[in-house]
């Protein structure tokens, strides 16, 4: 569904992606993980298109991803930090956000504004709102049109324990309808009755991507954060 | 494309600073014509007021508008939208908004008291300053993602436009004052929308009587149509220029 070409980034000096190959399948739910300043994110946003990459090419269903915007009507996004017009209120922006994508409008999933209880602060401007909260309006805004890919940045962090566990039943629930999802986390030990698939990042460079299960039985661990530890150990030893 | 300029719109008006801009600009023409018992003097004061004040307005508001709107901005991106839409759907937002401002604010005591040609070639050139001021603003927005050095930029292009740029010029003249510079100065004013605007328009008043023999060369190019519609095309090309520069690099930024 997402295939990505040997894309490089650069910025200034810094190289953020190095030729990086990647193929995601729907149906699968990938976990993208890798140390702090990894490039996960800049990965992420130039599947999104906020980043250019310098070279390389990233295919949506077979079709190049450059000079087209059609294909994020098939993706809900939610940033790491979510940043929103500080003087709408969340109604105004759940409205808004409805009218920018009118070709999704038969389509929409607002379970989450129910199991989030924001239904109940439509009128608090965005500026106003706790972090959390704000990571609840990502969230809710990810799921609201029924995308055929999920890309989830961080989805968790900065959620009360309750939110945290809605969310991720919510992920499993949209995983099971056959969508692709993509999510990066630090808290493996969430991650492990979701995810089918990882992909390790360091330093811009893929190490590897593979089934969770073979990860299992490579490493001996069934946690997938002793499994990541373990491979992470190697790494180092191998440089 | 007009679903994200409606947002663009509410999102400015919401400010209440145009709405100020264009209060202020009425009082500043109504008073002006008032003081003035000639129509011709009011206009000559309210020209040099237009001038300096429209330009200021239009860039540093734009600017700044630009730079708030930055969550707005990557919101949009992550949605099915082309970033053209996005970016242009600001330029049409603001300039909608400032030229109404200016055609509420002046234009409508201009037509009042100088219900003429002039009146109505100084309101239309007013609200293309303040279109090409927008598109100049988001070039400098563009450019730089650090805040104060955009509405830095922003500042200093202004200060060109309004003052140093006539410094420069005078300084050429008394540096070149052997030769014949009459002609080339027409082309080089095409160089400063300000300059341009104030020369279409003086040369409609009396006025342009005291500018000397430059006046007269002037007066024989931009007095006629040919030369009016040209200065005209040269003022949309300021808008046309900054705008596709702005928009080539946003389409290549990343956020």
């Amino acid at each position: 569904m997402i295939i990505a070409k040997n894309i490089s980034k650069h910025f200034g000096k810094l190289v953020a992606l190095d030729s990086i190959n990647i193929t995601c399948n729907a149906g699968e739910c990938i976990a993208l993980i890798g140390p702090n300043g990894s490039e996960k994110t800049t990965f992420i946003k130039s599947i999104l298109g906020l980043v250019v990459p310098d070279s390389g090419d990233i295919l949506f269903n077979n079709k190049t991803i450059s000079k087209n915007w059609m294909y994020r009507s098939q993706i809900g996004y939610m940033p790491q930090i979510g940043r929103y017009p500080d003087n709408m209120t969340i109604g105004q922006l759940i409205k808004m956000m409805k009218d920018i994508r009118r070709e999704n409008k038969n389509n929409i999933d607002e379970e989450l504004l129910y199991s989030f209880q924001l239904d109940k602060m439509l009128d608090k401007r965005m500026r106003t709102l706790s972090g959390g909260t704000r990571q609840k309006v990502s969230a809710l805004f990810a799921f609201l049109f029924n995308a055929e890919v999920l890309i989830l940045d961080e989805p968790t962090a900065g959620l009360d324990p309750l939110a945290a566990e809605i969310l991720r039943e919510k992920i499993i629930k949209e995983k099971q309808k056959g969508k692709l999802v993509l999510i990066t986390s630090h808290v493996l030990s969430e991650l492990d009755d979701i995810v089918t698939q990882i992909i390790y990042i360091q330093d811009g460079k893929l190490i590897f991507h593979k089934d969770i299960e073979v990860l299992r039985t490579e490493t001996g661990e069934q946690k997938l954060s002793k499994a990541i530890a373990n491979v992470m150990a190697k790494t180092l030893i191998n440089e | 494309m007009n679903k994200v300029i409606k947002y663009v719109v509410i999102d400015i008006l919401r400010s209440k600073i145009v709405l100020a801009y264009t209060f202020i600009l009425f009082i500043i023409s109504f008073s002006v014509f008032s003081l003035e018992d000639n129509t011709a003097k009011g206009l000559l004061s309210l020209l040099n007021l237009v001038l300096f004040i429209v330009p200021l307005v239009s860039i540093i508001f734009s600017t700044i508008y630009v730079y708030n709107s930055s969550e707005f901005i990557e919101l949009l991106l992550s949605q099915p939208l082309r970033r053209k839409q996005i970016w242009l759907s600001l330029f049409y937002g603001l300039s909608a908004s400032l030229s109404l401002a200016f055609l509420i604010g002046a234009g409508v005591p201009l037509l009042i008291y100088e219900p003429t040609v002039t009146g109505l070639i100084m309101a239309i050139v007013g609200s293309l300053l303040s279109v090409i001021f927008v598109a100049i603003a988001l070039l400098a927005a563009v450019s730089s993602r650090d805040k104060a050095k955009g509405i830095g930029v922003s500042i200093l292009l202004w200060l060109y436009f309004a003052l140093i740029f006539d410094g420069l010029i005078l300084f050429l003249l008394f540096q070149f004052s052997d030769y014949p510079l009459e002609k080339p100065m027409m082309v080089i004013s095409g160089f400063n929308p300000i300059d341009l605007s104030r020369i279409v328009i003086l040369l409609r008043l009396d006025v342009s009587a005291l500018m000397g023999y430059t006046g007269a060369v002037f007066k024989d190019f931009f007095g006629t149509n040919v030369g009016f519609v040209t200065a005209l095309s040269v003022l949309v090309l300021w808008v046309i220029v900054p705008l596709k520069l702005s928009l080539a690099k946003f389409k290549r930024k990343d956020l």
